[in-house]
């Protein structure tokens, strides 16, 4: 060791404890420290009083900066609302169908529309729209309620089947089994018929047996040749394309129990412009019609 | 430096050392937490929240003991990407009823302090039986279980008065009725007038599809009431908060 103990002992002091002989230094703190510390303490007392701080009896000191993260997050959306204003206002005033065919427009609700649709929409149709079981496909050119931009317009603000807005779209399959509307046996021949018209493996005896019922309980919303009808939201029964499956377990699950599927209304959470956006980018998908 | 140099005394008793600290931690808590007792800002006055109905009560319970709090918050923080994303920003008026609150502050899932009304409920139960059937990309465990597991509103009073006894305003007739009001939310066939009177907005539906009243329904039932209660036309935000 190259210092010497006696040495130190002269230069510092001893807090002037001891036990058995045995006592404590009293070294100064490292002045870095120290300004450190000061510092922080200063630090401290201006914040608070630039910042809201201190509890009073109505409230709390408001900082002379007047700092409120409500009014900074108001600020902040109320600027790109601001700079977006010219085209959204352009956007809701255009006609629907004008859309596409702006390049202004297009270039919009190509970004903005996807922007919204990844944020409300993709949950259940899918990040790609591809669509889920019970979630219907928007890339492809099958609609439901129809595929104009009016009607997915239509579609993306009042919803489908939701309890929250009178407008909403609205149909409902009888639940044949359930209800007791129908036999097994009649379900099981009209499940077989819905396999002969849209191509697949089936009973033709039992089909036969199932167009009658078919046309006698379901032709007045799938229409006599099962193609659909659009304004009930009664799907094609004759393509390749199911929303729950076209197997003979989910057919029969179908028909016994109906399907009630159900989209909010988006209205009362979007705005007009953000509505047309997702519409247009809906639309431009692949299926729009 | 007269009491300074008394510093000894209290170094050398451990039960003074104990009571002064105790004293000097008190004075952080009164200036920290006292106030917000008495600060008529701290919750705003806002329309529309109520107490929770018994059905969605229970769901708060379910979505307690499964740790869904561990990976979902409820608190849209005031900033404009969760603004833009989850809707305004929270209250403090929105979780008044809350005990426990779900604030959380770790999302491994999405916040769901306004996820009512914002998906069917056919996709709640889609989800919940099976996250990844309709988000590929959900690290979610499944819950398909809660639908098999029917319930009785067997506790459901001693519920209600436990959680009047920490301030949520049930009132004798809500507490008498719970047992009706818990079975009536999930009937839409039922008379739900009573339990519309006392809990107003409240969704009445078969929640989970399915005959009998599950786990499922009760979960449902309370996520599809998160967020929807504020009447945000009565809220004007204070500057100087």
């Amino acid at each position: 060791m190259s210092k010497k103990p006696t040495a130190k002992k002269q230069e510092v002091h001893t807090t002037g404890h001891e036990w058995d002989g045995i006592e404590e230094y009293n070294n100064p703190l490292p002045r870095w420290w120290l300004w450190t510390f000061y510092a922080t303490v200063i630090w401290g007392v201006l914040y608070t009083v630039a910042y809201p701080a201190w509890p009073l009896i109505n409230g709390a000191t408001p900082g002379l900066l007047g700092h409120s993260t409500r009014a900074d997050v108001a600020a902040e959306i109320a600027e790109y609302a601001k700079a977006n204003e010219p085209i959204e206002a352009k956007l809701v005033a255009a006609d629907l169908t004008a859309i596409n065919t702006d390049e202004e427009l297009a270039n919009y609700t190509a970004n903005a529309g996807r922007a919204v649709f990844g944020t409300w929409c993709a949950q259940c149709h899918g990040a790609g729209a591809g669509g889920n079981v019970g979630y219907p496909n928007l890339l492809d050119n099958d609609w439901l309620w129809g595929g104009s931009i009016e009607d997915i317009h239509l579609t993306v603000t009042h919803g489908i089947r939701n309890t929250d807005d009178a407008d909403a779209r609205y149909s409902e399959m009888p639940a044949f089994g359930r209800d007791e509307l129908l036999e097994s046996a009649q379900i099981e021949q009209v499940v077989q018929y819905v396999r002969q018209i849209s191509g697949q493996d089936h009973d033709a005896a039992a089909a036969t047996e199932g167009a009658v019922v078919f046309v006698d309980n379901c032709a007045s919303c799938h229409m006599e040749d099962g193609t659909g009808d659009r304004m009930q939201g009664a799907p094609n029964l004759t393509d390749a394309i199911w929303l729950y499956g076209g197997d003979v377990d989910t057919l029969t699950e179908t028909v016994t129990n109906a399907r009630f599927g159900v989209m909010p209304n988006w209205n009362t959470r979007l705005s007009e412009a953000e509505i047309r956006a997702v519409a247009a980018y809906v639309h431009s998908l692949g299926g729009g019609e | 430096m007269g009491l300074l140099d008394k510093h000894g005394v209290i170094e050398k008793n451990a039960t003074l050392l104990l009571v002064f600290s105790f004293l000097v931690v008190t004075v952080g808590g009164i200036v920290e937490i006292a106030p917000l007792f008495y600060l008529e800002n701290t919750i705003e006055k806002v329309e529309g929240v109520r107490p929770y109905t018994p059905l969605e009560l229970t769901g708060r319970d379910i979505y307690i003991r499964e740790g869904c709090y561990v990976c979902h918050s409820q608190m849209i923080r005031p900033m404009r990407d969760e603004v833009e994303r989850y809707g305004h920003y929270s209250l403090a008026a929105e979780s008044m009823y809350d005990h426990p609150f779900q604030w959380g502050s770790k999302r491994t899932g999405p916040d769901l302090a306004r996820v009512g009304g914002r998906y069917s409920d056919g996709w709640h139960v889609d989800h919940l039986t099976n996250p990844q059937s309709v988000v590929p990309e959900s690290v979610m465990p499944k819950y398909g279980f809660l639908l098999n597991r029917m319930i009785e509103p067997t506790y459901i009073e001693d519920r209600l008065k436990t959680d009047a006894l920490v301030g949520v305003p049930y009132s004798s007739e809500m507490i008498e009725a719970a047992k009706a009001d818990f079975a009536a939310q999930a009937d839409p066939d039922s008379d739900y007038d009573g339990l519309m009177e006392r809990y107003p907005k409240a969704q009445v539906r078969n929640f989970d599809g399915k005959s009998g009243i599950s786990e499922m329904d009760a979960l449902v039932a309370y996520l599809q009431v998160l967020g929807t209660m504020v009447d945000f036309s009565t809220f004007e935000p204070v500057a100087s908060r």
